[in-house]
């Protein structure tokens, strides 16, 4: 069983329940698909035992080669390659990796290097299987690097697994929430939780991937979320009670179930509910 | 503020989500009125939710036209699922198409099928508004679901709010930025003046604000920092200061745990606007101290 978190907005609340999650699953794998702002880890500590950079191909251009013939150009759909009389000007930050440009080349002046995106890192966090990681400071695209964060993951497959996934609704939320059973979109009680609930909602139905919520801050709004689920059918799977005593233990790095241990059992019902809806469905 | 002729402009951004940074931005621009607006968090624009625009022009967005196949002409020899390096074929039933999703617009499906099969659409992926808000002119976007190229329209938006500055005359821009530190951040932090970065004062927000630190240091654009919910952890707001002061990245405002942004929010208002409010009188102090910095910023 694969259960994205996800969210539409940042700081809802989405870590906090992936972890909660994981932590009530026992032994499954998390991974932290919010490559740009990882913190998952800050709540288990890992024994981080593995760590491995990550690479998207590039062009290298042999000028030797190169008859200047401009093709490579032609075909770059993301205007990576200039041909400047002889010469051959490669962006790096503008090349998707899409490999157009070598096999444009007739003269096979053009190889693949690698061009660094991110570090992944993996280990043990208690009985759990934790994956993260880190995209490079500079780096615009994130989705190849959580794309090769889930293939590193899925080594793993015959477990369960809970994937963290980056906040919005454009590639990098698709890229960490595809191929998942089942949809957790967390949202609080506010105009700005519904606006960006209901736009992740529609993400996800695209997608094809059932979801249901959880309303974290219950009582700090109004009751927004509860008429729109009401209204679209989607099931309020927990609320987790607005409180300053989780804000402050968050604040410290404390997880959920620390704070406020009689949290457990909602998170298990969340579990059982959601497998039992798969096992039927 | 400087006459330069050349709008200035102010970037909020913050690394985390969450942190309350369209609520900051929110309040400057009511004391900052009239200026220019943009919310370049057009994966999640909240903005508008408390600015209540009135659009006044409409744009089409199209995002990078995207392979699809002929079925009259494919003969299913897979070479494009061969070459295609984001799994974007779909086979079914021995029929191939293209998953909309996974694409990324790179053709090279199209550039090598034998058959010809495969052509482009256009997609038109979502709008950007002009639109006129009670602080001033707002430019704002909405993407549609699950499109890319975030980051190109972000740049058309903070291209459009530059030129709505010019226009009107106005000498300031401030722009909402996404989270993290990706493409759309990126597009929304060229060309400013100024970055505000909105951190809270958690193990996460402080985490994610050293990694905004870097990304503005790599584009050499000063950095200043407003820390929110500062009470939740006083030693963790303490942590946030002594690592600020060996940045050189001045903390400008510490703003303590309240609901009222939330019910500011609730009721459509900027915190400067909801009746007499602790942290907006805050927010007042901490817009004068921008205001100090943009004169000293040439």
């Amino acid at each position: 069983m694969h259960i994205a978190i996800a969210s539409g907005k940042g700081g809802t609340g989405k870590t906090t329940v992936a972890v909660a999650l994981a932590r009530v699953m026992g032994s499954c794998v998390l991974v932290d698909c919010d490559v740009e702002a990882p913190n998952a880890h800050l709540f288990l500590n890992p024994d981080v035992q593995n760590t491995q950079d990550a690479y998207v191909m590039i062009p290298e251009v042999d000028d030797g080669k190169c008859t200047g013939c401009g093709e490579c150009s032609r075909v770059c759909q993301f205007n990576a390659l200039a041909v400047l009389g002889k010469s051959v000007l490669v962006f790096n930050e503008l090349c998707h990796g899409c490999g157009g440009c070598v096999l444009a080349c007739e003269p096979k002046a053009i190889t693949e290097g690698g061009r660094l995106i991110g570090t992944m890192q993996w280990g043990k966090a208690g009985n759990l299987d934790f994956y993260d990681a880190k995209l490079r400071i500079g780096e615009p695209m994130s989705p190849p690097l959580i794309k090769a964060l889930k293939r590193q993951a899925e080594c793993l497959e015959a477990k369960n697994t809970i994937l963290d996934c980056p906040p919005g609704t454009t590639c990098p939320m698709v890229e960490a929430v595809g191929g998942a059973d089942y949809c957790i979109l967390v949202t609080e009680p506010t105009p700005f939780g519904l606006h960006d609930l209901n736009m992740a909602y529609q993400a996800v139905q695209q997608m094809d991937i059932p979801a249901g919520v959880i309303l974290n801050r219950a009582g700090m709004g109004d009751d927004c979320i509860q008429e729109y689920c009401k209204a679209n059918g989607i099931p309020i799977l927990l609320e987790i009670p607005h409180s300053r005593e989780i804000a402050e233990g968050y604040a410290a790095g404390k997880d959920i179930l620390s704070s406020m241990p009689s949290l457990e059992d909602g998170f298990k019902k969340v579990i059982n509910t959601i497998s039992e809806g798969l096992n039927n469905g | 503020m400087a006459e330069t002729g050349k709008a200035k402009t102010i970037t909020i951004i913050s690394g985390k989500g969450g942190t309350g940074k369209t609520s900051v931005t929110a309040a400057f621009a009511s004391l900052a009125a009239p200026v220019v607006v943009a919310d370049c968090d057009v994966d999640a624009a909240n903005l508008h939710l408390l600015l209540s625009p009135e659009v006044e022009k409409s744009v089409d967005f199209y995002a990078m036209p995207i392979a699809r196949i002929n079925q009259d002409l494919c003969v299913g020899c897979g070479l494009c699922n061969d070459l295609c390096r984001y799994d974007a074929i779909v086979i079914q039933d021995d029929n191939y198409s293209v998953d909309p999703l996974a694409c990324e617009a790179c053709l090279v499906c199209k550039e090598h099928c034998p058959e010809q099969a495969i052509y482009t659409v256009e997609r038109q992926a979502g709008y950007w508004f002009l639109s006129q808000a009670r602080t001033g002119p707002m430019v704002h976007a909405s993407l549609g679901i699950a499109q890319e190229n975030s980051g190109k329209l972000v740049t058309e938006v903070r291209k459009a709010a530059a030129d709505v500055a010019e226009e009107e005359k106005l000498d300031l821009v401030l722009v909402d930025g996404p989270p993290g530190i990706g493409c759309a951040v990126m597009a929304s932090l060229t060309g400013a003046d100024l970055v505000i970065a909105v951190t809270e004062a958690t193990q996460s927000g402080l985490k994610d604000l050293i990694r905004v630190n870097d990304l503005c240091n790599h584009f050499k654009i000063p950095i200043h920092i407003i820390v929110n919910k500062c009470d939740l952890n006083p030693e963790v707001t303490q942590t946030v200061r002594k690592w600020a002061q060996e940045a050189k990245a001045p903390i400008i405002g510490e703003i303590p745990y309240d609901t009222d942004f939330t019910k500011a929010m609730i009721e459509a208002k900027t915190i400067v606007e909801y009746k007499s409010s602790r942290i907006g009188d805050e927010l007042k102090n901490i817009w004068n101290t921008v205001l100090e910095t943009m004169k000293s910023i040439a």
